[in-house]
């Protein structure tokens, strides 16, 4: 069924800290490799060694500079997969039934077997969220790596989305955001944690951490140092003087 | 939004024939027999043909009969209910009508009103769209019923009325254009929302996720036609409009001019469909720091 259920017992989704995420694209690789082999079709490139390569991607890292009215600009990197959201769009304008939001911990999925790829699923979206896989004719999208987070075969510090998993910097967390003594959710309130385009209505349940406030990122235009060091570096001869300054001077007329 | 070929054929033919079927179900022009035949089978021939070209652009269309089972939340799904109930019913109508010398008025008004509630369904697929703000007005589906039922008047021989509806749909479109334009600037989605980033300056985007392009860019970040939008705009409603009302006006050669009046309203209907998608910004597009 594509209409949205009332409520999820839990709501399992990721939190982002963009104030950590160093931009490795570490979570990209690691998703793309795990769910080509895993859950549904595979994720399949087209001229992948050619002069126009593309691909399907679950998550993608986008990087943005943000320039505040003073001071240096900031480079934040932007990792962005699907957001599992409460009132998901992309469910209920699905005509065949193939997405859905489950009842049990709120992760959306697509039936493959069921999408007839007509692609309004991924119009419905505003985060793009949901590829087309060109191979294969369905819709792709993000599975909260529902086959490694139950999955009683793996080491239980590997039943964690693999990008969350792989992150380096540690800028990626998974949890039940239901659950407000969840370590996701403290974390979300200790941040103030942020919804992408609120205003859509599409109540996302991964939330994003905004970078913290930088005070040392200012240009020694704002503070007039740059380094605690500076009063020493500053040169201490403003110009050569007597033979020198005569020889400096000569050369330069040359 | 990437224009897709299949959706524009569709979206348009079906939009003709399906107005047509309307005039037709409620006995104007009241034919019967041989011109009846006639009259149905361009009818169907474009509602029919409209709805082959659309399932061109599936990915699966040999699962295409799923599409029937989520009527109740999917605007897709009520299209595909619709359509094939309005061509049912309509056969039955048109079945009397050149057989049996009969006018079962009843089935043609039942007919006519599910025809439009076809254009209306396929209308509120892309009403529904939230994240393509230009869409998402109730302009939308006054556009695709205004030039349904104009066009349909059009091919249905009704002079009189398909001049009053053409001017009105002229009208509508132009309407429909210019709330569009101010849409995602109104819809107060832009860079700053999409990434939240906004509190601290203004955001720019200063690498995308690949170096190639992607399913995204290609299918939600189409920017080609916008360079030429104003002056598509200026051909489709000469030609989708005004020209097919001069054609009416003249008094002699009053076939060939009708055919010609189609035609041009035809082709005036296709240009302004692909400015539809064209032109059309998906929020995604943001993302990109494009529009």
């Amino acid at each position: 069924m594509t209409t949205l259920p009332q409520h999820t017992d839990r709501k399992l989704g990721l939190v982002i800290d963009l104030d950590t995420c160093v931009g490795c694209h570490a979570c990209v690789i690691s998703c793309k490799g795990w769910n080509t082999e895993n859950y549904g079709a595979p994720l399949s490139d087209q001229s992948a060694y050619g002069a126009d390569p593309s691909g399907t991607f679950l998550n993608r890292v986008h990087s943005y500079e943000v320039q505040p009215e003073v001071g240096t600009a900031h480079l934040v990197h932007f990792p962005k997969s699907c957001l599992h959201c409460d009132d998901a769009p992309c469910v209920t304008v699905c005509p065949t039934g193939a997405s859905y939001k489950r009842v049990e911990d709120g992760i959306v999925l697509v039936n493959e077997s069921d999408c007839i790829g007509c692609g309004l699923c991924a119009w419905a979206c505003p985060y793009g969220a949901r590829e087309m896989d060109v191979a294969e004719g369905v819709m792709k999208k993000c599975t909260l790596c529902v086959d490694r987070i139950y999955n009683e075969n793996l080491p239980e510090e590997d039943r964690e989305p693999a990008c969350v998993r792989t992150c380096p910097a540690n800028a990626r967390h998974f949890g039940d955001l239901a659950d407000p003594n969840s370590a996701v959710s403290q974390l979300v309130a200790e941040r103030g944690g942020v919804d992408l385009m609120p205003e859509q209505g599409t109540k996302p349940v991964n939330k994003y951490l905004p970078p913290r406030a930088r005070d040392q990122l200012q240009g020694p235009e704002d503070s007039g140092e740059i380094d605690v060091l500076a009063p020493f570096l500053a040169p201490v001869d403003t110009g050569p003087k007597g033979f020198l300054g005569w020889l400096d001077r000569t050369l330069e007329k040359l | 939004m990437h224009p897709a070929p299949s959706v524009i054929l569709f979206s348009s033919l079906s939009g003709l024939g399906f107005g047509l079927l309307a005039w037709l179900g409620i006995g104007l022009p009241a034919v019967t027999g041989w011109v009846a035949f006639v009259f149905f089978t361009l009818a169907y021939l474009l509602a029919v043909g409209g709805l082959i070209a659309s399932m061109f652009h599936l990915g699966h269309p040999e699962r295409a009969l799923k599409a029937f089972t989520q009527w109740r939340s999917s605007w897709l799904s009520r299209e595909a209910w619709a359509s094939v109930a309005a061509l049912l019913v309509m056969a039955a109508y048109g079945a009397g009508l050149v057989f049996f010398d009969a006018r079962w008025w009843p089935l043609g008004v039942i007919g006519a009103a599910l025809s439009l509630l076809t254009v209306l369904t396929t209308s509120m697929i892309y009403t529904q769209m939230k994240t393509v703000p230009r869409w998402h007005s109730l302009w939308t589906p006054a556009n695709f019923l205004s030039l349904s039922i104009a066009g349909g008047a059009l091919l249905a021989g009704q002079v009189t009325e398909a001049m009053v509806l053409l001017a009105l749909a002229g009208v509508v479109q132009i309407v429909t254009w210019w709330q569009g334009d101010q849409a995602l600037a109104s819809s107060g989605t832009d860079m700053a929302t999409a990434t939240r980033l906004g509190d601290i300056g203004s955001v720019r985007a200063f690498e995308p996720p690949h170096t190639g392009s992607n399913y995204l860019l290609r299918e939600f970040v189409y920017v080609l036609g916008r360079k030429h939008a104003a002056k598509l705009r200026i051909i489709a409603i000469l030609l989708m409009a005004f020209v097919p009302l001069l054609l009416l006006l003249s008094p002699v050669l009053h076939h060939l001019a009708a055919a010609l009046a189609v035609l041009s309203h035809a082709a005036g209907v296709l240009t302004a469909r692909w400015l539809f998608f064209a032109q059309a910004e998906h929020v995604v597009g943001l993302y990109y720091g494009k529009r």
